[in-house]
C-alpha cells in the first residue's frame, strides 16, 4: 500500500502520562507491556495490555480506544528490546508518540513499526492538557492547537518519513531498488 | 575515527558521519526464544521466499526460558526450530546458555564485527571490541532477509577512569558506579571506555561492564580488546583478529572522567539500576533471596567469587541462593573445578544456564516484600516478581546470602 499521500498532519487526542503532575520519566517496556503478556503474537490482543504494569494507568486501554497522542517523559521506553510495547499501541490506535527524550531501541522499533515518534525537549512545557486536540506537522515538527504552534519536535529524519510514508519497514523494504535488495 | 566509525567504515558502502543514516552490513543476525517466533512471523507474514539472505550468518539462540515453561514459551522455541530446520539455520537450544555469550564463546562474534538479536543488550559485544545492538522483531526479520539494517551514526563519548580503587572492588561494582555516573550523558550515543582500571579488566569484568551500557541508555560501549583477550578470541574463533582502535585524532563529542580511586561495593536500590548507593549504607536491609548470574555476571569469575566467600558455610538461614551460570560451557567449569560442590554445599539451587532468574521467571519470581540481591541488570518494578530486588556483586550477593543482611563486608 503507498501511504505517500498520507496527510503530513497527524490528529488526536493528548494523552500526557503525568503521575502528581509531571511526566512520567524512564517509563520501561515492563511497564508498558508486561513481560507475563510476551507469548502473546497476535497483535489486536497486544492493545488490552498496554500500560498493564505503570501504577496509575493500568487501566489505559479502557480509557483510550483511538485517536490518541501520548505526551510522555524522559527515556520512554527503556529496557527491553520488546516490539510489543510499540505494537500494544498501534493496535490500540494511537496516532503518535511525542517524548522528551526515548530508549534507542525503543525509538528504532517504532520507526520501523510505522508508529510515528517525535523527540521534543519542552514538551512539558508547551500549553498542552490531557483531552486536548492537537496536531502534529510531520515536515516541521511543528505542534499545533486550535491552529497556533505550542511546542517544536524535531522533524522526521529521511529513513523515518520513508519508512513511515511506506508504511513499515516490510512495505517500505519492498519498494527499494532492486539493487538493494537480495 | 572512533570505534564505532571505523567498524561502520568496513561494513558500508555510505559515507560514514555522525548524525546521518547509514546502510549497514550485520555478520552475525541472531534471534532468541523472545522474539525469535515474531522474528518468524514478520518473514512469512511479508515475504514469499528467499528468507534468509545468508543461513550460515544466522542463528537462533534460546536462552530466555530454557527450558520452557509456559506453553507459550515452548511453542515459540518449536516455531524457531521447525523454521530453522528447513532453512539450515543454526540454533543453540535449550542447554546452550545465554545467546550473545555462547557466540563470543563459540568465536562466531569477535572483535571488529558486527552483530544483532532480539535482546536489549546485544552491545554486551563491546566487552570484545565489536559492534551489537539489540533490536526488535521487525528489525531483525528485515535483516535476516536483508543482511542489512539502517542505522544512524551515533556521536561517541570518550570516558576516562581516573586511577586504580584499592581493594575490595569488582567489575559490578565499577559498572554499578558508571551507570549512576553516565545516566543522562550518553543516551543515543556510543562510549569508549579508557583508563588503568579498563586495561585491568579481564574478559570476564569486561562483560560486566559492557552489559551494563543499555542502563546508562548509551547504544554501545566499547572496551579495547587487552592482549589477552585478543588471545582468547582467536583459539576461540581459530583466526588472527585484528581489533579496530580509535584513531589518535578521533572525534569525541565530549571527554568525561570518572574518579574511581575510591570505588567500593556498591548497590543500585529497587526501582532503578541507576539509583546507586555504597553497600556500607544499607547494611541493615534484611535479605530474604540471593541470585547470582545473568548475562552480567553469570560468568566462571563470577561464580568463583561467590563460592570464594561461601566455600566451608552454610547461607544464612532461610535465604534462598538461586545461582545460574550464563553458558554450558561456564557450568561445566564450575562442575569440573569443584566449585559447583562447593557452592551446592554452602546451600545453593544451581539451575541449568541461560537467562535465569533475570527473565520470565526462571528459577523463581520474588513475592510481596521479598527483598532480593541480584547480580543482573535491571531491578526496574515488577521484573522479577513483585519484590523489592537490589542490584550488587557477586560478591556482595554472596556475602548477603551468608549474613541474612546486604553486604556484610
Ligand atoms: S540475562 Fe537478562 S538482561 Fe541478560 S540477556 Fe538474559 S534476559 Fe536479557
Amino acid at each position: 500500500m503507498d501511504n505517500g499521500n498520507k496527510l503530513f498532519k497527524i490528529k488526536g487526542k493528548a494523552w500526557k502520562i503525568e503521575r502528581e503532575g509531571k511526566l512520567i520519566d524512564d517509563i520501561d517496556t515492563d511497564m508498558i507491556y508486561h513481560n507475563k503478556y510476551l507469548h502473546i503474537v497476535d497483535k489486536k490482543e497486544m492493545a488490552r495490555y498496554a500500560f498493564s504494569n505503570l501504577d496509575g494507568w493500568k487501566n489505559f486501554p479502557e480509557l483510550a480506544d483511538s485517536d490518541g497522542i501520548l505526551i510522555v517523559g524522559e527515556n520512554f521506553g527503556c529496557g527491553s528490546s520488546r516490539q510489543h510495547a510499540v505494537d500494544c499501541f498501534i493496535s490500540l490506535g494511537i496516532k503518535a508518540i511525542i517524548g522528551k527524550s526515548f530508549g534507542a531501541i525503543y525509538k528504532r522499533n517504532a520507526i520501523n513499526s510505522g508508529l510515528a515518534i517525535f523527540e521534543c525537549r519542552d514538551i512539558d512545557k508547551a500549553d498542552i492538557r490531557t483531552g486536548d486536540e492537537i496536531e502534529i506537522d510531520i515536515k516541521t515538527g511543528n505542534i499545533l492547537k486550535n491552529g497556533k504552534r505550542v511546542a517544536r519536535a524535531k522533524p522526521m529524519s529521511k529513513i523515518q518519513l520513508d519508512i513511515y510514508k511506506a508504511g513499515n519497514l516490510f512495505e517500505y523494504a519492498k519498494k527499494m531498488e532492486k539493487s538493494f535488495m537480495p | 575515527m572512533t570505534i564505532i566509525e571505523k567498524i561502520f567504515k568496513n561494513h558500508s558502502k555510505d559515507k560514514i558521519e555522525v548524525g546521518k543514516t547509514i546502510w549497514l552490513d550485520i555478520d552475525v543476525r541472531t534471534a532468541r526464544d523472545f522474539g525469535g517466533a515474531q522474528v518468524v512471523k514478520n518473514l512469512l507474514e511479508n515475504y514469499d521466499e528467499n528468507y534468509i539472505e545468508d543461513a550460515k550468518k544466522t542463528f537462533f539462540t534460546f536462552d530466555c526460558n530454557a527450558p520452557a515453561n509456559t506453553i507459550g514459551y515452548a511453542n515459540n522455541q518449536q516455531v524457531c526450530r521447525k523454521f530453522a530446520r528447513r532453512h539450515g539455520i543454526r540454533l543453540y537450544d535449550v542447554d546452550a546458555g545465554i545467546g550473545s555469550h555462547v557466540l563470543m564463546e563459540e568465536g562466531i562474534i569477535h572483535a571488529g564485527l558486527t552483530a544483532v538479536g532480539t535482546d536489549s543488550h546485544y552491545n554486551i559485544v563491546g566487552a570484545v571490541g565489536a559492534f551489537g545492538q539489540g533490536m526488535g522483531d521487525v528489525d531483525i526479520a528485515f535483516i535476516f532477509k536483508t543482511g542489512k539494517t539502517w542505522f544512524d551514526v551515533p556521536p561517541t563519548i570518550k570516558v576516562n577512569f581516573i586511577g586504580i580503587p584499592e581493594e575490595k572492588w569488582t567489575a559490578k561494582d565499577l559498572a554499578l558506579f558508571t551507570v549512576k555516573n553516565l545516566k543522562g550523558h550518553v543516551l543515543g550515543k556510543a562510549i569508549e571506555f579508557y583508563g588503568d582500571v579498563i586495561d585491568s579488566l579481564s574478559l570476564d569484568g569486561r562483560i560486566t561492564l559492557a552489559s551494563m551500557v543499555t542502563e546508562m541508555g548509551g547504544i554501545i560501549g566499547f572496551i579495547p580488546p587487552s592482549k589477552e583477550v585478543i588471545n582468547w578470541m582467536e583459539i576461540v574463533s581459530n583466526k588472527k583478529i585484528k581489533p579496530i582502535y580509535a584513531d589518535k585524532d578521533a572525534n569525541y563529542e565530549k571527554e568525561m572522567d570518572i574518579d574511581v580511586a575510591s570505588l567500593e561495593p556498591m548497590v543500585a536500590l529497587p526501582g532503578n539500576p541507576a539509583n546507586v548507593k555504597p553497600v556500607r549504607e544499607l547494611q541493615d536491609t534484611k535479605v530474604d533471596s540471593v541470585f547470582i548470574g545473568s548475562c552480567t555476571n553469570g560468568r566462571f569469575e563470577d561464580m568463583k567469587m561467590a563460592a570464594d566467600i561461601l566455600k566451608g558455610k552454610k547461607v544464612h538461614d532461610g535465604v534462598m541462593l538461586k545461582i545460574v551460570p550464563s553458558t554450558r560451557k561456564v557450568w561445566e567449569k564450575m562442575l569440573k573445578s569443584g566449585i559447583a560442590e562447593q557452592l551446592f554445599e554452602a546451600g545453593a539451587i544451581i539451575s541449568n544456564a541461560g537467562c535465569g532468574g533475570c527473565a520470565a521467571g526462571q528459577i523463581g519470581m520474588t513475592g510481596e516484600e521479598e527483598v532480593q540481591v541480584s547480580t543482573a541488570n535491571r531491578n526496574f518494578k515488577g521484573k522479577q516478581g513483585l519484590g523489592n530486588t537490589y542490584l550488587a556483586s557477586p560478591a556482595t550477593a554472596a556475602m548477603s546470602a551468608l549474613n541474612g543482611y546486604i553486604g556484610g563486608w
